[in-house]
């Protein structure tokens, strides 16, 4: 299953980044790593970008790159 | 001893790299995340008043300044923030250039006291270049707010480089930083970072380049394993640019595409492929970072974040996200039309007093009425009614706004548009 279809306030961890080298290269940056948690928290009123704790910070994502992260339930 | 004059060579740097360095004993590079404060450092250090703003990458190129701190004179160089050396963008590839090729004498890296953990990715990125490094944990008063606490010398143990803890906008805890650097600088410290210890067959691969290098030319070892790392990684921009700065052909020697593609073999047997390689190296120093931070970050509040979340949660809601901001933009708005009329009025009325006076004293000079006239119904009155017409409004308009940055709205405006700002093609 991909980021998207993680519920709001449910832990995932990272399975892997399936995108193009950019982005993933950005992501990795911020912390996307195999086994990483990352929680769901907010929504933007437009339902679009989510914005996602981990690694203690909070980063916004838009659906369209969030369908490359590939995530499960358990580490 | 990392990058040393002796190790690189001076002459061997592109002439961009090479600047002010005569009048200065130390040249100190400033690197960092984006948004940790490094040029509220810089410009409380130089004295100097290069623009700070609260949105990444907004310094593009290096700006350089002078410090003085006890009778000697720093070159400090204020490196574009970067959440990695590894290089994708522009900025990253300048500020990962200043630090393997400008050979400072010492690299002081700004971490977020926040946000320790993103923040120590750079630090170990790079420690894999050179052994000068300063961490200097900024923004020590925000963290204080949030209630994390950093056990500052058990992450100088950790990472075995000296640490420093700093609150930007008080000049005075900058104080500490220098005292290290100029140690750092005449090496009373020497620096022994612990490096990341990758996966243990990236680390055979490494092993076996650093061999062939260390033949091949001749080369600090820590500079040897940085090729290595970047060799086996196949990041072609950086290896053109470490052929370009230390003028030594990578892709061309024999020796070493056979090394490199032994070990992309070796590597690919044991299920690392080059695709996926940089997954396994980020995530090493990952880990290295998870660990130490959860044995120096103590969180006091655990409901902290919690109270943040709550607040975020209505600023963003659907109901009341968008009536939120328009609420706040109205009163901003409306605050700075009607509150600078009076300061207007005020303005207007002083102006026309020195006017009136200005007439007499043209009076009292016999000037002649064309020149009078010109001089202060043409220049001085429209001259002043700009003034009296411009100035309250944005003196009014920019604090207020500045104090929404402050609190950090911005960001949350800028999550609850995202959809327009995407219609409007401005993506990222």
């Amino acid at each position: 299953m991909t980021l998207n279809d993680l519920p709001l306030n449910t832990k995932g961890y990272i399975q892997n980044l399936n995108c193009n080298e950019n982005i993933k290269r950005r992501l990795l940056d911020l912390g996307f790593v195999k086994g990483a948690p990352i929680t769901p928290v907010l929504v933007s009123p437009s339902s679009d970008p989510r914005a996602f704790s981990i690694r203690g910070t909070l980063i916004a994502i838009r659906k369209e790159d969030a369908n490359f992260i590939n995530i499960c339930f358990n580490s | 001893m990392g990058l040393t004059k002796s190790s690189t060579g001076s002459n061997l740097l592109a002439n961009d790299l090479e600047f002010l360095k005569n009048d200065s004993d130390y040249v100190i590079a400033l690197a960092g995340n984006p948004n940790v404060g490094k040029s509220t450092i810089f410009n409380n250090l130089t004295g100097m008043h290069q623009h700070t703003g609260n949105w990444p990458g907004k310094t593009v190129s290096n700006a350089t300044g002078n410090c003085i701190y006890k009778n000697t004179n720093f070159l400090l160089v204020d490196i574009p923030g970067t959440y990695s050396i590894l290089s994708n963008s522009e900025e990253e590839e300048i500020a990962r250039d200043y630090i393997c090729f400008g050979h400072p004498d010492c690299t002081i890296i700004v971490v977020d006291a926040t946000c320790l953990e993103r923040n120590l990715n750079l630090v170990f990125q790079t420690m894999d270049i050179t052994n000068n490094i300063i961490v200097c944990v900024n923004l020590l008063d925000e963290a204080k707010k949030k209630k994390i606490h950093i056990d500052l010398k058990r992450l100088s143990d950790e990472l075995g480089v000296p640490v420093v803890g700093t609150t930007a906008r008080k000049k005075k805890t900058l104080n500490s930083l220098m005292d290290t650097v100029q140690k750092v600088c005449t090496h009373d410290i020497q620096p022994a970072p612990k490096k990341v210890i990758y996966n243990k067959y990236i680390e055979d691969g490494l092993s076996k380049i650093e061999k062939v290098l260390n033949a091949e030319f001749e080369l600090s070892s820590d500079l040897c394993r940085w090729i290595a790392l970047k060799l086996i990684d196949d990041e072609e921009t950086i290896i053109n640019s470490i052929e370009k700065n230390l003028s030594m052909s990578l892709s061309n020697n024999k020796n070493i595409q056979n090394i490199t593609n032994e070990v992309h073999n070796d590597l690919e047997k044991n299920n690392i492929i080059k695709k996926h390689l940089k997954d396994f190296i980020v995530s090493d120093i990952m880990h290295k970072c998870e660990t130490i931070c959860g044995k120096v970050c103590i969180f006091e509040d655990e409901n902290y974040s919690r109270r943040d979340r709550k607040i975020d949660k209505i600023l963003t809601s659907k109901k009341f996200g968008i009536p939120i901001m328009l609420l706040f933009l109205a009163v901003i708005f409306w605050l700075t039309i009607v509150g600078s009329n009076y300061p207007s009025q005020a303005l207007f009325s002083l102006f026309g007093w020195i006017q009136e006076k200005l007439l007499h004293l043209a009076n009292f000079l016999h000037s002649p009425e064309w020149l009078s006239s010109m001089l202060i119904s043409g220049v001085y009155q429209t001259l002043t009614w700009i003034i009296a017409v411009m100035l309250p409004p944005m003196a009014i308009f920019f604090p207020l706004f500045t104090i929404l940055e402050d609190l950090g709205y911005l960001p949350r405006i800028a999550f609850n548009m995202d959809g327009f700002f995407k219609k409007c093609c401005c993506t990222r």
